[in-house]
């Protein structure tokens, strides 16, 4: 069997891209863009609805709308997003060829077909029954049907990643272990592997609900399947946008890990704690008991927070190493201060890190505590919480990396360089008030996915005191802001990828190469050692330290405070 | 070499620990110890927690048992639906449905007394959000969820329903009235 070798040397990265994984990681790049777009037209509807002074869609197009939003970005958006990622991961990074590119084609068009087919389900107008379809609300058939497919298509791209690793092991294309980074991915896709799993172990038998081949499903089971295949998800996009995090601080600033140990470790606290973290999501269930929910939430998640309080820490850690090694040793913060403020891969994957951690992390400890979930469930605060993680975090680190393959995958220049400069901070900070203005009426109680706050039509109206329509005001012109931002990134990409002028080096060719790649260069045999002559007062990095610092006051006292809101409420048990 | 690329040392866990990250390590756990132990202290010595206590039944069973109740303890009508308002001893078990896209029935409770509140929905699932109190229960068909509440203060209050439940979720909405024991 001929197995394609072509492999090209990126000029400017020295970045090695195998011809079929190269067209493939564009090709799902693409797709998750597009999603993105459809997706974001749909952000800009249904924040306008839940703008009370505009109200734009009628009930039955605005939960269509929303049903369409969450899948779309959620779901689609984010993971052939990844899926790109990890063919990044293991093939470039290794320098590596792509474990049969065909299988990871028809993986690529399964997912294709599935998003089709769940979208066309949707925008039908019978499946409105969010991305989570909670049972006994029935969709059309066809919308489970298009989920298990993309799911199936995802998981075979999985093990495309999977099979890349083990050739590259075996063609011994790298020395050593792998870059921390790919360790990430590995993390991400051994999480995948298994949250997959659930979504099948739940879709499928509610497909066949939805044909009528099974005759009923319990709704709390549905619920606690259901969320180990959606909070698992979380935690896919949790390794991969924290392994983001890490290659973006070593594309700018050639930044090292500043121990690998401890970022691995790290990773693998993740695989080993996130599984069972579902249960946070039912905390206000019936039927579960609270021993139940404090394991659940505590084993399974606390240990997973300190690996992203880790991570928060190692990520800018690193930067703070690299700057100060390369002169900017001044004080606690030169280092930040004189970081590439301009550059949009730094800046946006430097707001994703701090929103992420601030926002996304504080309120989703707060709301994964067992009690204090009382006051926070199903109210708009819950999507406040997760558009600090999965957009601010998440999205906008991957946005940040479209800036830099770009150039080097796309080999097109950027367009609209001006307006990139600018699209981090116009989305990410746009997105970190729409949060936090959600969380406010969240905690006036406001609920989520809800068409009409002030309940037109209803016999007994509730009335929302006007500080949280002011929210929902503020927020929807926040939000409106981050639509903007999310134009200009959609501007800018779609533009370069096929209008940017297309970068051309002299003497540029693919090789083919027989036998794997040229060997890489052995390991320097250093002895471990720490870092130089840098930091103040013993820590290498003082400033992210006091950054840290700064997290850990906020952390706590947002706790408490909540704690003793709680405590003022009707006492119940 | 950086995170791109393979660690320079074979042997990379031999490095040591910067002091950064050993100290932030430390202080990360103990505060996520902290947060393990606030909730069973909370179950503890807290008033607020979740109840337990549910049983499978079905909307049938449920049915009769609030018509039960309603047929024993309702005060007055609301509304031109003429939804009965209940007001139930102190103590006693009220039921509330949840069911599209309405709650039934209107409940009165005393305030600073203890009840035991059971809800059930007899569809889809659907939410139970107090307010002004923001307390939010998730309602389940088939699951009868029983927890004692203790209403702190006299007023109108709100349940409003905030899981989605179709197209008329926002009408689902309705009153809980708290008023002074009365003197006997
Ligand atoms: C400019 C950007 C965005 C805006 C303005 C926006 C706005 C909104 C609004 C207003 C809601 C409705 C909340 C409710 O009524 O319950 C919502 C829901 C949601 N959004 Fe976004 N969004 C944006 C981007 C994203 C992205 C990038 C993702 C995912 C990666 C995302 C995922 C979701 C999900 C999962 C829901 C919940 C849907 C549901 O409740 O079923 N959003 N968004
Ligand atoms: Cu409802
Ligand atoms: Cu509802």
């Amino acid at each position: 069997m001929a197995v394609n070798r072509n492999f090209r040397t990126c000029p400017s990265t020295g970045l090695v891209y195998h011809e079929p994984a190269e067209k493939l990681i564009r090709w799902n790049a693409v797709a998750g863009v597009v999603s993105l777009l459809v997706g974001g037209v749909l952000a800009l509807l249904v924040t306008l609805t839940r703008w009370p002074a505009v109200k734009l869609l009628p009930p039955d197009w605005f939960y269509l709308a929303l049903t369409a939003h969450g899948l779309d970005m959620l779901v689609f958006w984010i993971i052939f997003f990844e899926i790109a990622v990890l063919y990044f991961a293991a093939s470039t990074l290794l320098k590596c060829r792509l474990a049969t590119p065909k299988v990871a084609w028809a993986a690529f068009w399964l997912m294709i077909v599935g998003a089709l087919m769940n979208n066309f389900a949707v925008f039908k107008g019978d499946s409105s029954v969010m991305f989570t379809s909670y049972v006994p609300m029935g969709a059309h058939p066809l919308f489970y049907l298009g989920l298990i497919l993309f799911a199936v298509g995802a998981l075979i791209a999985v093990f495309v990643f999977f099979g890349t690793l083990v050739v590259g092991k075996a063609e011994k294309t790298y020395n050593g272990s792998v870059p921390l980074v790919t360790f990430g991915a590995i993390t991400a896709a051994i999480i995948a592997t298994f949250t997959i799993a659930a979504g099948a172990i739940i879709l499928i038998p509610t497909f066949l609900w939805s044909v009528g081949l099974v005759s009923h499903i319990d709704s709390l089971m549905y619920r606690t399947v259901w969320w180990g295949f959606g909070h698992s998800s979380q935690q896919i996009n949790v390794a991969a946008h924290v392994s983001v995090w890490y290659a973006i601080a070593a594309i700018v600033f050639g930044a090292k890990p500043m121990s690998e140990k401890v970022s691995r470790m790290a990773f693998v606290l993740y695989i080993l704690f996130l599984q069972l973290a579902s249960a946070h999501h039912l905390l206000a269930d019936p039927g579960l008991t609270s021993n139940w929910k404090i394991f659940n939430t505590s084993y399974a998640m606390y240990l997973a927070v300190l690996a992203s309080m880790v991570h928060g820490l190692t990520v800018p850690g690193a930067i703070e190493v690299a700057q100060r090694e390369k002169g900017f040793n001044k004080g606690f913060f030169e280092w930040l201060r004189k970081a590439p403020w301009g550059n949009p891969c730094f800046s946006g994957m430097f707001i994703s890190l701090v929103g992420f951690g601030f926002l996304g992390g504080i309120s989703g400890v707060m709301m994964g505590t067992e009690q204090l979930n009382l006051i926070i469930h199903n109210t708009i605060y819950v999507p406040g919480h997760f558009h600090a993680t999965v957009v601010v975090g998440t999205t906008l680190a991957f946005m940040a990396l479209t800036y830099f393959l770009i150039p080097t995958l796309f080999r097109r220049e950027l367009m609209f360089p001006g307006m990139a400069k600018w699209q981090p901070y116009v989305y990410g900070l746009g997105m970190c008030a729409f949060s936090v203005f959600m969380m406010g009426a969240g905690t006036l109680g406001v609920p989520r996915r809800h068409w009409d706050m002030a309940f037109s039509g209803a016999i007994l109206p509730h009335e929302f005191p006007g500080t949280a329509y002011l929210m929902m005001g503020i927020m929807a012109v926040s939000g409106i802001a981050a639509v903007v931002g999310g134009a200009m990134y959609l501007l800018i990409t779609v533009g370069s990828v096929f209008f940017g002028r297309k970068i051309e080096t002299p003497g540029f060719k693919r090789v083919p190469v027989r036998e794997g790649m040229a060997p890489p260069p052995a390991p320097v045999a250093v002895a471990p050692a720490g870092h130089g002559a840098i930091g103040l007062g013993g820590f290498v990095a003082p400033g992210t330290f006091v950054l840290a610092m700064i997290f850990l006051v906020s952390f706590v006292l947002y706790y408490f405070v909540n704690w003793k809101y709680l405590s003022t409420v009707w006492p119940m048990n | 070499m950086t995170a791109i690329h393979s660690p320079a040392q074979r042997v990379w866990w031999k490095q040591p620990l910067d002091r950064v990250e050993g100290t932030w390590i430390v202080i990360a756990f103990v505060w996520c110890l902290v947060m393990f132990f606030m909730m069973p202290y909370w179950h503890i010595y807290g008033k607020q927690n979740l109840s337990n206590e549910a049983y499978r039944t079905t909307p049938e069973a449920y049915v009769a048992k609030t018509q039960a109740m309603v047929d024993k303890y309702t005060v007055r009508t609301a509304t031109e639906q003429n939804i009965p308002v209940v007001h139930p001893v102190p103590g006693s078990d009220v039921y509330l449905i949840a069911r599209l896209w309405n709650f039934w029935p209107i409940l009165e409770l005393e305030e600073g007394q203890t009840y035991k509140l059971h809800i059930m929905s007899t569809d889809w699932l659907h939410g139970f959000s107090l307010q002004p109190e923001n307390i939010n229960v998730q309602i389940h068909p088939g699951y009868e969820h029983v927890m004692t509440i203790t209403p702190t203060k006299e007023g109108t209050y709100s349940i409003i329903c905030n899981e989605y439940c179709g197209i008329n979720h926002h009408t689902m909405a309705s009153k809980l009235y708290v008023v002074k024991p009365k003197k006997s």
